[in-house]
């Protein structure tokens, strides 16, 4: 187990420089750089121009940047914010804590509906069941997640004013500190009664937008891989020896049925980090996802490729984690047969 | 079916949880999250909303107009001919006391020097903090206008600048010059820790900074000791909310009661909603299309007419600034003192076009380049699309025009170097004064880098705008600006395509606010009714 865990670490060294390069290569690419990308109407005299790039390093070759980049990297230190002057680390583990409640609920609300759908579809393969489900997951699978939180907020709150527009809390009625930045955590801990209630219901549009994909996803995977499983000899003997359906289906087939799902799960989390850069826009989550996207805007050099290398290195360990559960449970991964 | 009927009961039950407010507070719906809380140091309207509250200038905007009043300083007297201006300082005004530092004495002078000095002088302790880009204070070229700041006794501030300029009051009431507390920020050097003088903002200002978080709220509470016009509010909070829908959405459901930037393809709609009001007014702004009067045939004035006389106006601000914009007749925005709304518009006649392009002796088809804007500016919605437009009405006066755009940073470097035949650019008012706003076809400007685009220098038009600049009394200096509105006209150097209309939303139970024709946005003598 051990060697495996290794083999997986080392395999992420390069997928890192390989990401610092990329990210590195790709913001310089595009048009403008931070210095002339604050400048309007007015201009910049030469003279200012040339000072200020020589001040952020930008007269240097680019790969003498790099370098300097990497080396600044290993030794942890993101640099600082050219728009904010404020570390890059810093205001990232201000808003990382948003990120993370708002893609843990929309993955728990993916599962939690997903996995039951899929089995249950699975269970009465070809009904109107089956295929209505199939259909939604599909069309949750390739629903445009702008367009579908716009409409969301459009019939829920502004039609029925059931749920909040946007945000994490009613800022009118509440103001407390947040030490831990989970706001559902901060609400309980501040004592403030009415506070937690109101963070999950300002929770619940976005959670459902960024978890629709992930849930069209799990539901189909959760469907093939029973289909898979119930065709199996051991649930057709499980049954034989009088086994209730609850049992046969929810502990012999969907227990092992969820190993692929458990892989799938890992995977999306790339795709609800990539989906929260639309969702935490659209409802206003002070996530990085929206920082990411005024990063590039602003071409705030540091903080885009700190918060690139800090997202993607979630998304590695995550996905690192998810291999060795793997390789826990199916022996064959583990030792590469 | 039963499922849906327990989530209403229990949305009802989350929606039974919510407290009665006690204070009144006042939710501005804000675009984004402020650079940091220090004017001087950023560019975005953004952060400058975000400061106002907290911070005074020595000379103010009037609430809602570009008019200068008195601020931290409560007058003034202008001598040796407008090179010398002295301010007489406000007494007894108090900064406001945050978490971490209670101040021990008022305003005064030095506070005003600190402020001046951070900016401009490089052997100031704060001079670097924070990045150290004073952009403003560079591009209203104070560096090059100031002579001398400084204090006669604790209360009296003189300003002694290298030539006339009486514009420079103007200056004064800008963002960039806000006057932040001496003390506070001796206070944070000592503690070492200056960059919190930018994060944690004190000031005099109406509101009192409470709170930041990044891309989520910014708090301010009304500051009772204020001097000015007093906070009718008790809590003003600023919602950051970039998605322009989404803050359409929290105005209607009433999560927040103004909304400095609508959606024009919304502006329709939310007139007719009763619970919603709609304000506009035309942006201090220009879009213009410059002939670069260095190159043949542009260097005519016949030619310049025609080409101008060829563009249907009418139709671009129909098509691409969907109603939302108003024909420029002069440089100046109609919401400005000064502009001479007696000019006469430039007439859309492209058979008279054609004729005058033959008189001057300019054979069809004529090959020009038309530079287009690359990238959305206030004043121009689509530059590509008035591209098209202008293009097209060209052709039929016989103009082949071909559509030329660079990176946005490269183009406008190109534009101002004179390398383009025509090119579309435009301007957005900084102060209200129309210095701001004559200054572009000045002749010093007209050097290489500079913003005189057309590159256009007339003699009396440059003297008059010199001239202007050392007279105190607006009425006086309005006259000049009228002649320098008809040698405009005349002599066309641009075509003056329109000023861009301001929208800006509010709840219907939002009293006293004012748009600013500044695109500023304040929340002072604001109350939720």
């Amino acid at each position: 187990m051990l060697v495996y865990f290794l083999r997986r670490l080392a395999l992420t060294v390069p997928t890192f420089i390989a990401l610092m390069f990329v990210t590195f290569v790709a913001i310089r690419l595009v048009p403008g750089d931070p210095v002339e990308v604050r400048v309007g109407e007015h201009g910049i005299s030469p003279e200012r121009l040339v000072y200020f790039r020589h001040q952020l390093g930008l007269d240097l070759p680019v790969w003498q940047q790099f370098l300097d980049y990497c080396w600044r990297l290993v030794h942890g230190d993101f640099g600082v914010s050219l728009s904010t002057q404020t570390k890059v680390l810093t205001e990232f583990f201000t808003l990382f804590p948003a990120t993370i409640e708002l893609s843990l609920c929309a993955m728990l609300f993916a599962i939690a509906i997903g996995v039951p759908a899929g089995a249950v579809a699975a269970v009465k393969r070809g009904s109107v069941f089956d295929q209505g489900l199939m259909t939604i997951s599909l069309f949750g699978y390739s629903m445009p997640i702008f367009w579908w939180g716009l409409l969301l907020i459009m019939f829920v709150s502004v039609q029925l004013e059931w749920l909040p527009v946007s945000g994490r809390i009613d800022l009118i009625n509440y103001y407390f500190d947040q030490p831990t930045g989970f706001m559902l955590i901060d609400t309980l801990l501040s004592g403030e009664s009415g506070a937690f209630l109101d963070a999950v219901r300002h929770l619940i549009l976005p959670a459902i937008v960024l978890g629709t994909v992930p849930l069209g996803v799990i539901a189909r995977m959760t469907r093939s891989s029973m289909l898979e499983v119930l065709s199996e000899d051991y649930v057709r003997t499980a049954r034989a020896k009088g086994l209730s359906p609850f049992r046969v289906i929810g502990v012999h087939a969907l227990r092992n049925a969820l190993l692929p799902v458990v892989t799938v799960i890992g995977l999306s989390v790339s795709s609800l980090l990539a989906g929260a850069v639309l969702t935490e826009t659209i409802f206003s989550w002070p996530g990085v996802g929206h920082w990411l996207i005024e990063s590039i805007s602003r071409r705030d050099y540091p903080a885009l490729q700190g918060g690139v290398m800090l997202v993607s290195t979630v998304v590695i360990g995550v996905n690192l984690v998810v291999d060795l559960i793997y390789g826990a449970i199916n022996p064959r991964i583990r030792h590469g047969r | 079916m039963k499922s849906l009927v327990f989530a209403s009961l229990g949305l009802a039950a989350l929606l039974a949880g919510m407290p009665a407010a006690t204070a009144k507070t006042l939710v501005y719906c804000s675009e984004g999250s402020p650079e940091n809380f220090t004017p001087a140091i950023n560019t975005t309207g953004t952060s400058f909303d975000a400061a106002r509250p907290v911070y005074n200038r020595l000379t103010e905007f009037k609430r809602g107009t570009t008019e200068v009043v008195p601020g931290l300083a409560e007058s003034w007297d202008v001598a040796d001919g407008g090179k010398t201006i002295t301010f007489h300082l406000r007494k007894g005004v108090k900064f406001h006391t945050v978490k971490d530092f209670t101040p021990t004495r008022n305003f005064d002078a030095d506070d005003v020097l600190f402020s001046i000095n951070r900016q401009w002088k490089e052997d100031s302790p704060y001079n670097k903090v924070s990045g150290g880009k004073y952009d403003y204070f560079n591009d209203m070229d104070m560096p090059s206008l100031l002579d001398s700041v400084t204090k006669t006794d604790d209360y009296t501030v003189v300003v002694k600048l290298k030539e006339p300029n009486v514009a420079i009051l103007a200056n004064f009431a800008m963002d960039f010059m806000a006057i932040g507390s001496a003390e506070y920020a001796d206070f944070l050097l000592k503690k070492g820790t200056p960059e919190q003088f930018d994060q944690a903002p004190v000031g005099t200002g109406p509101f009192s900074f409470v709170a930041y978080q990044k891309d989520s709220v910014i708090r301010y509470k009304a500051n009772k000791d204020y001097f000015g016009e007093k906070a009718l509010v008790d809590d003003l909070v600023f919602a950051i909310t970039p998605d322009a829908t989404a803050r359409y959405a929290k105005l209607k459901a009433g999560e927040c009661h103004v909304n400095g930037y609508p959606r024009p393809a919304d502006i329709a709609e939310m007139e007719k909603d009763a619970s919603l009001k709609v304000i506009h007014a035309p942006g201090l702004n220009i879009a213009y299309w410059a002939f670069n009067n260095t190159k043949p045939p542009f260097d005519k004035k016949e030619v310049r007419q025609a080409l101008s006389m060829a563009i249907d106006r009418d139709a671009i601000i129909k098509d691409v600034y969907l109603g939302a914009g108003v024909k420029a007749k002069t440089l100046i925005p109609p919401t400005m003192w000064s502009q001479d709304d007696k000019i006469a518009d430039t007439p859309y006649d492209p058979e008279k076009a054609k004729a005058m392009l033959a008189a001057a002796g300019v054979k069809t088809p004529l090959d020009i380049d038309l530079w287009y804007q690359p990238v959305q500016r206030p004043y121009n919605p689509n530059g590509k699309r008035i591209g098209e437009m202008m293009q097209a009405d060209l052709a039929k006066i016989g103009v082949n025009a071909k559509l030329v755009t660079f990176e946005w940073g490269e183009y406008r470097k190109r534009l101002q170097n004179a390398e383009d035949d025509t090119g579309q650019m435009g301007w957005t008012g900084d102060n209200g004064d129309p210095d701001n706003f004559f200054f572009l076809l000045g002749c010093p400007d007209g050097k290489p880098a500079g913003n005189n685009i057309p590159k256009w220098c007339n003699a009396e038009f440059n003297d008059l705008l010199a001239k202007a600049r050392t007279i105190p009394d607006q009425a006086e200096r309005a006259k000049l600006y009228a002649r320098m509105q008809e040698i405009e006209h005349d002599d066309e150097p641009e075509l003056l395509i329109a000023h861009s209309i301001v929208f800006e939303a509010s709840r219907a139970n939002v009293v006293g606010y004012k748009q600013s024709p500044l695109g500023t946005h304040a929340f002072e003598g604001v109350d939720v009714k």
